[in-house]
């Protein structure tokens, strides 16, 4: 059946802009400057900026031969500096790898470190964690460069200069007991705090010093759900859900996939319900109730957009739809919605009870109180979503951190502890408490960086990173999980826990031991498989888990019980069926998220998914909305608007955003560090500041006292929307409803034909060239965009694992990100280009998919024929081969490949001072000491691609060569595949008949299996498995 | 008649080409001579063994290897002293034998020269043996004979590299190939069959000439050439000569510029001088120290490791713990200050090479690439290691496919192919991603 849709990466494209279409194909456009770095975001016009003639050029060539002449005559002594005392374990050249923990403000990922000599340089998922099942996100991918951040606190600091930790000890302790002395408040404010040590260090710290108070906030709160299900359930707490248990999902603006409580363990349940194949002929159905587009949204089957003010009625009626069908009492609306979604929603939620899943982003409490009454209805409870056994992740109190920074403004607190916690910037009143901080007579941060708070206080205590770090994590009931420290700490920092048990006078000797001795007493009890607690310990470390079955098995779950009723007036207050008029709607980005890893270039260079912007944020509307404000965008150029919030005026660029409700505006928050470091100071626009209390919870909607108006001024967003466009041609994507998958497993496949004398052949079937033989190895990769939810982790785990070059905002607006592996994001709509209207009506709301794409490693590939130097070759494995010492840099390659996947290295990236702010792990030598030694540097003038990470292919088969064996499969894994947290990507063998790959493309999948641009007959090794919707027909 | 002509031609040419022979021919008896010498020193250094009893000093020998060496060398000190002409060292000859049975008694006795001995070596006590007269007599000869025997190889090594800066690597191949007499024998021979066809064309030549002078009808052109003389002098000026000449000179410049060039950047020979005097002649030559027992990870990982202080102490905690180069290691672990080694083997950073994949999977020995190691005083880069250098390697190994079951198909699919050994090149080790990434 073929796929009549129109497919389309922006607006420019879907209206075939002239612009758009002029520059459609030039990747390497020759109008942009290459001399020199733009440093104003507008480019500079033409050839000014070329001054240099011929002359100049055959001089500098002649005397670069003469220099380079001369310099090559005498080779450098290199040194060769070996141990004294070499470790046991290591082994020059051989990686170690470590299983710890990735915790951060309550966000938690089970994690394999990887270290050579002695040095972490990448993060793979734990496989053995039950709750994040070896996936990562692209946060904690990047996390490890923040390990080499040269901008941390290289030692403590007394009113802002160098100390050392004797005095800071002696002085804060003293400052402590005149506290206690006179009776004064310590407050010790925190995220979510996950460690038990560390709650453990905090108990002893409040045995010593009275009057202490623990109070937690998430810059990312959850404050809203824990304080409805405290009225729901008596208890405050978050249950376990369980998305893989789900045959209907319902979400109302909860970004589950993307940012929302623990988006790594939900994207694995969730990718379960989305595979198909020849034994699983079902998918689960995903409803989303949204005003922004999020991650999330654009992988739902259905999508409404509705306004947040809208929200609550939505639940409702949502709630009302199946009350009244299984005859339990309903809600009393004012205004009530006729959604044909929330018709259907509730109409398979009924047919699917106990299988099913609603989930709300809202922090507002009567919202979450509705959704847990649906899930209730539902018989939710016990099946998909867990409340005996309540996960950590958000503990915050938006209240009581409200009334911190209230008292704190009155000055009722006489001591203040930050425990990595940034409030001055993130927190509601932020400001307020940065008057106030100085006024206070103690205070103190444990933050690594000199960041807006942290600045502030007396006494600077700088943490370990976790990489530096003993500590443990219980990130669920039941589950208790190790960090171990990957190398020794670099700079003369001190672990937070280790602070607060030195003041709080408690007798260990270090804080591994007071880790240890804690999990003898909390966790080795539970267990008794293992007698002696070294045994326990070490096999635990080994695993970097601990599972206790009797706690995740057997314990009591909790009954809701809440008469629903009770919040409707709360619900009619605020919420109305027809939505308001210009709202403001703050948001996380998959990147930099809270903003507390903003100063990491890797996540500022991600693109966002959805956006597909970098380095910013950005005011997002509708298209229609955009219209009517006379606002435009072409490939990331744009107006800036004049947006004027209860009187504030801040001038904010504007972004148009597909399937946006109208009259939305959104906001990414993170952005608009100020103290961060030299990458995130003053990129973007800090939106906390913009947010208010409600009703004691923090609100990240603006829903009054919004106005906007269009600025006279220009900006260019960098985003890498339009860049590598296929050119319209056909068979990119390829999808399918699932009934029309049930009924032919094909579908939605194009099969183009040749007609030839003897009758049509497959296009695919024609060739010029004779093929390949591959007596050894065949690798290919399978992509499943059913399961692939565009979230990134793999960009930035190639990132890592590939030494790639970032380049820094103005040259992703010159078209030259190096990102070896895109995510091509494509909005499709049935309407015909050609119709204005609908396609206005069509970018409304658009379907929306997500392709991974990244060499295709091609058997008649194209690039191969073209390079005069052969520095581009086929392998006898099936790899497309770069090598960037024989590339001469023609560019023959990149223009001749349909994919578009082929990157140039304009400027040399490296030890470059104009790149030193962006590319830092190429740049300082702390931040090179992240590169992986076995991926060469790429110089300037080369053209750099997937290698399907050969250096792991090769070292794969080593090992098994120096064991006289063949590899096993899963033994090799690209670091794209490695990183999913869906399980998208498979990378392996196919001349392995026991393989997983062979296994689904032949036995699961081989009709769903395609290539991209089938009929240019390149025959890629990358296959792609079509894109499967659960949606009936006739509403598709 | 310019058939005659062509002829008489060709028998000058032929006269040129024996006089380039002949002294060609003179060059290399000029170094079958140097040989000769070489051989004569050599056979010089043998005949004055001939003053030892060849019985005796190998039954000394074999004690002194088994028993003595623990604590002794010849010509240097261990835990005990060198033993280098050491009955010149004691007066009475007898009082050596009881030091060497029991060292404390003579000690004890007060002999001068023995308290000294022991006070400089840190109080050691020298154990007690249990040797028959015979057998210190014959340990004895045998430190006689070495302390000689040591002198002269060092002497006649020192004349060998020094030949061998001037004269090249021609002579040590003659001398390793055929015989030198008999070389020259037939050299001799050759010459002088040569000496003979140049006389026999010379008069050829004559006759020739006479013959055709005499004969009537000839035409003046042929008597022309008949008469001519060679003239050197419009030789030299001809322009066939003279751009003949500019053509080699242009030729052996472009050549030598090219060749030149192709250098830049190889450093065989490479033999920087290390921060520690570490003799790999010693360790890995005379004591036979397997090379894994220091670059412990050759086996396992890409990098064949540079020992780290502590594997050095496995011995030098107790052998030859006075040496000024020992107390270089002793300083750096003292100041934990590490060694900083130069590195000889620089491979650019976008060549991967992986020593385990080499020597565990491909089975080659460390000599192969590394060259005679166990020779080498001061270590140099024997390899070029140019790209060129391994793939000329890839094209002419053969995989080693024993018991590894990794290669079993590979060599199936080979054998189907044709009979030929699978070569690295057949399995694609030629490809650029096999080292480039």
């Amino acid at each position: 059946m073929e796929n009549k849709k129109t497919y389309w990466k922006g607006l420019e494209q879907l209206s075939n802009d002239t612009e758009f279409v002029k520059h459609a194909d030039k990747e390497f456009p020759s109008y942009l400057p290459i001399k020199e770095q733009r440093s104003k975001s507008e480019p500079a016009d033409g050839l000014s900026g070329m001054s240099s003639s011929r002359r100049d050029f055959l001089k500098m060539m002649g005397f670069s031969l003469a220099a380079a002449s001369l310099a090559a005559c005498e080779a450098p002594v290199r040194k060769a500096i070996p141990y004294l005392n070499k470790p046991v374990e290591v082994d020059p050249g051989i990686p170690n790898y470590y299983a710890s923990s990735f915790t951060l403000n309550g966000d938690y990922c089970g994690i394999v470190v990887k270290t050579r000599e002695g040095r972490p340089i990448k993060i793979e998922g734990n496989r053995l964690d039950p709750i994040t099942q070896g996936g990562v996100n692209a946060q904690v991918e990047a996390s490890i460069l923040s390990l080499y951040d040269k901008e941390r606190l290289a030692n403590p600091r007394i009113n802002q200069s160098k100390a050392d930790w004797k005095e800071v000890d002696e002085q804060v302790k003293a400052d402590l007991e005149k506290i206690a002395e006179n009776g004064g408040k310590v407050a010790i404010v925190s995220g979510s705090i996950i460690s038990p040590s560390e709650l453990k260090s905090i108990d002893l710290f409040k045995e010593k010093y009275e009057n202490v108070e623990h109070i937690t906030y998430d810059a990312a709160t959850a404050s809203g759900m824990l304080k409805a299900n405290e009225e729901s359930f008596g208890e405050r707490m978050i249950p376990s859900m369980d998305f893989s248990k789900a045959d209907v999902i319902v979400s109302f603006g909860a970004d589950f996939l993307g940012t929302w409580i623990s988006p790594i363990e939900f994207t694995k349940q969730y990718s379960k319900t989305r595979k198909l194949g020849k034994n699983k002929q079902k998918m689960s159905r995903h409803y989303q109730f949204e005003a922004l587009m999020s991650l999330t949204g654009a992988n739902a089957d259905y999508r409404e957009a509705i306004t947040p003010s809208q929200e609550g009625v939505y639940v409702a009626s949502l709630y009302n739809k199946i009350a009244s069908k299984v005859g339990a009492s309903t809600i009393r609306l004012d205004e009530s919605v006729d959604s044909e979604y929330v018709n259907k929603a509730a109409q398979d939620l009924l047919a699917a009870r106990g299988k099913s899943l609603v989930v709300s982003g809202s922090n507002d409490p009567s919202v979450q109180i509705t959704v847990n009454a649906i899930n209730s209805l539902l018989g939710n409870y016990g099946a998909t979503l867990n409340t005996a056994v309540p996960i950590y992740n958000r503990k915050g109190d938006d209240s009581k951190m409200a009334s911190l920074v209230k008292d704190a403004k009155a000055g009722k607190i006489a001591g203040l502890i930050i425990w990595n916690a940034n409030p001055v910037y993130d927190f509601v009143g932020g400001d307020d408490l940065a008057a106030a901080i100085p006024n206070i007579g103690l205070t103190v941060a444990f933050n690594a960086v000199a960041d807006e708070t942290a600045d502030l206080v007396k006494y600077n205590a700088p943490d370990h990173h976790y990489l530096e770090s003993w500590n443990d994590a219980n990130p669920r009931k039941g589950q208790y999980s190790l960090s171990q420290p990957t190398i020794s700490p670099l700079f003369k920092t001190r672990q937070a826990g280790e602070s607060m048990l030195k003041w709080a006078d408690a007798s260990y000797d270090s804080y591994y031991d007071f880790v240890r001795e804690n999990w003898k007493d909390l966790v080795f009890p539970k267990q008794n498989k293992v007698l002696d607690y070294d045994m326990f310990w070490d096999s635990c470390l080994h695993d970097g888990v601990f599972i206790d079955a009797e706690e995740t098995v057997n314990s009591e779950a909790l009954a809701f019980d809440y008469n629903v009723s009770q919040v409707s007036s709360s619900l009619n207050k605020n919420y109305k069926a027809s939505g308001g008029d210009v709202e403001l709607i703050t948001y996380f980005k998959m990147g930099v998220g809270t903003g507390a890893q903003a100063n990491n270039p890797w996540l500022q260079e991600m693109p966002d998914p959805v956006t597909k912007a970098t380095w910013d944020n950005y005011i997002t509307m509708s298209l229609g909305q955009a219209n009517d404000w006379g606002i435009q965008m072409k490939e990331g150029k744009t107006n800036m608007a004049d947006i004027t919030i209860n009187g504030e005026t801040y001038t904010l660029p504007v972004l148009i955003q597909p399937g946006q409700k109208k009259g939305t505006l959104g906001l990414a928050l993170g952005y608009g560090r100020e103290k961060a470091g030299r990458v995130a100071d003053g990129v973007g626009f800090n939106a906390y500041k913009l947010l208010k209390l409600a009703d004691g919870q923090v609100n990240g909607v603006i829903t009054s006292g919004v106005s906007i108006e269009k600025s006279s001024k220009k900006y260019t967003v960098a985003q890498t929307q339009t860049h590598e466009t296929f050119m319209n041609r056909d068979i990119v994507v390829a999808e399918a409803t699932l009934s029309q998958y049930q009924k032919d497993n094909s579908a939605g496949r194009y099969k183009p034909k040749v007609g030839m004398t003897d009758g049509a052949v497959p296009a695919g079937d024609l060739s010029l060239w004779k093929g390949h033989d591959y007596n050894n190895h065949h690798w290919a990769l399978v992509v499943d965009m059913n399961s692939c939810t565009g979230c990134s982790a793999c960009t930035v785990a190639c990132q890592v694992e590939n030494n790639v070059s970032v380049v820094g905002r103005d040259e992703v607006i010159n078209r030259r990100e190096m990102h070896w592996i895109r995510i091509d994001r494509y909005y499709s709509s049935d309407a015909s280009p050609s119709d204005q209207r609908g396609l206005e009506i069509a970018s409304e709301n658009p379907e929306v998919t997500f392709q991974p794409m990244m060499c295709q490693h091609c058997n008649n590939a194209p690039c191969e024929t073209v390079c005069p130097v052969a520095a581009t070759t086929h392998s006898s494995e099936g790899l497309n081969q770069m090598t960037y010492n024989r590339c001469i840099g023609t560019r023959y390659c990149a223009n001749n490949c349909p994919y578009k996947v082929r990157r140039f290295n304009w400027f040399k990236y490296h030890d470059n001072k104009d790149f030193a702010r962006t590319n830092v792990a190429q740049n300082d030598d702390l931040g090179k000491m992240v590169l992986n030694p076995d991926v060469t540097v790429r110089a300037r003038g080369v053209m750099e691609k997937c290698s399907m990470c050969v250096q792991r292919i090769q070292l794969g088969k080593l090992q098994a060569k120096k064991e006289g064996r063949r590899p096993i499969d899963g033994e090799i894994q690209v670091a794209c595949a490695s990183a999913c947290p869906a399980d998208a990507l498979t990378f392996g063998d196919l001349n392995d008949e026991n393989s997983k790959i062979v296994k689904l493309m032949r036995d699961e999948n081989e009709e769903r299996a395609y290539h991209v641009l089938e009929y240019l007959s390149v025959k890629p090794n990358v296959w792609y498995l079509t894109k499967v919707r659960n949606k009936d027909e006739k509403l598709a | 008649m310019s058939l005659k002509r062509l002829f008489i031609g060709l028998i000058r040419i032929q006269l040129v080409c024996c006089f380039l022979f002949l002294s060609s021919v003179q060059g290399s008896m000029l170094y079958a001579q140097d040989a000769e010498e070489q051989e004569e020193e050599s056979a010089e250094a043998e005949s004055s063994d001939s003053d030892y009893d060849e019985a005796v000093v190998n039954a000394g020998r074999s004690i002194f290897e088994g028993e003595c060496t623990v604590c002794h060398a010849i010509n240097e000190k261990v835990i005990g002293p060198a033993l280098k002409n050491v009955e010149s060292r004691w007066d009475d000859r007898d009082l050596l034998k009881q030091f060497i049975l029991n060292s404390q008694k003579v000690i004890q006795s007060g002999h001068e020269y023995s308290v000294k001995l022991y006070e400089q070596y840190d109080r050691t006590v020298m154990p007690s043996f249990d040797y028959n007269d015979e057998e210190l007599e014959s340990i004895l000869a045998y430190i006689d004979y070495a302390s000689n025997q040591k002198e002269q190889t060092a002497s006649s090594g020192g004349g060998a590299s020094a030949s061998e800066g001037g004269g090249g690597e021609g002579g040590g191949g003659s001398t390793a190939g055929v015989p030198s007499e008999y070389l020259t024998i037939i050299l001799v021979g050759l010459i002088i069959v040569l000496i003979l066809i140049l006389v026999v064309l010379l008069l050829i030549i004559s006759v020739l000439g006479k013959f055709l002078n005499n004969q009537d009808g000839i035409e003046s052109e042929d008597k022309e050439v008949i008469d001519q003389r060679f003239n050197i002098g419009s030789f030299v000026q001809s322009r066939a000569f003279i751009s003949l000449v500019i053509f080699l000179f242009v030729a052996i410049v472009t050549k030598t510029g090219i060749d030149a060039l192709y250098t830049v950047g190889i450093q065989q020979g490479y033999a920087p001088t290390q921060p520690i005097a570490f003799s790999h002649k010693l360790h890995a030559g005379e004591y036979e120290i397997e090379c894994q027992y220091c670059h412990t990870s050759v086996e396992k990982s890409k990098s064949a490791n540079i020992p780290s202080a502590n594997i050095c102490m496995n011995c030098h905690s107790e052998i030859k713990t006075d040496s000024p180069e020992i107390q270089k290691i002793y300083a750096a672990v003292e100041n934990e200050q590490p060694i900083e080694w130069v590195r000889i083997h620089n491979l650019p950073d976008l060549a991967y090479f992986n020593h385990a994949q080499h020597v565990t999977v491909g089975g080659l020995e460390c000599e192969t690439c590394h060259g005679d190691i166990a020779e080498m005083e001061v270590v140099y880069q024997y390899s070029s290691l140019t790209m060129g250098w391994c793939i000329e390697c890839h094209q002419e190994s053969e995989v080693n496919t024993k018991d590894n079951a990794y290669y079993d198909k590979l060599v199936e699919f080979h054998k189907k192919k044709g009979g030929e050994p699978m070569k690295v090149t057949d399995i694609g080790g030629l490809e650029c991603s096999k080292c480039h990434y």
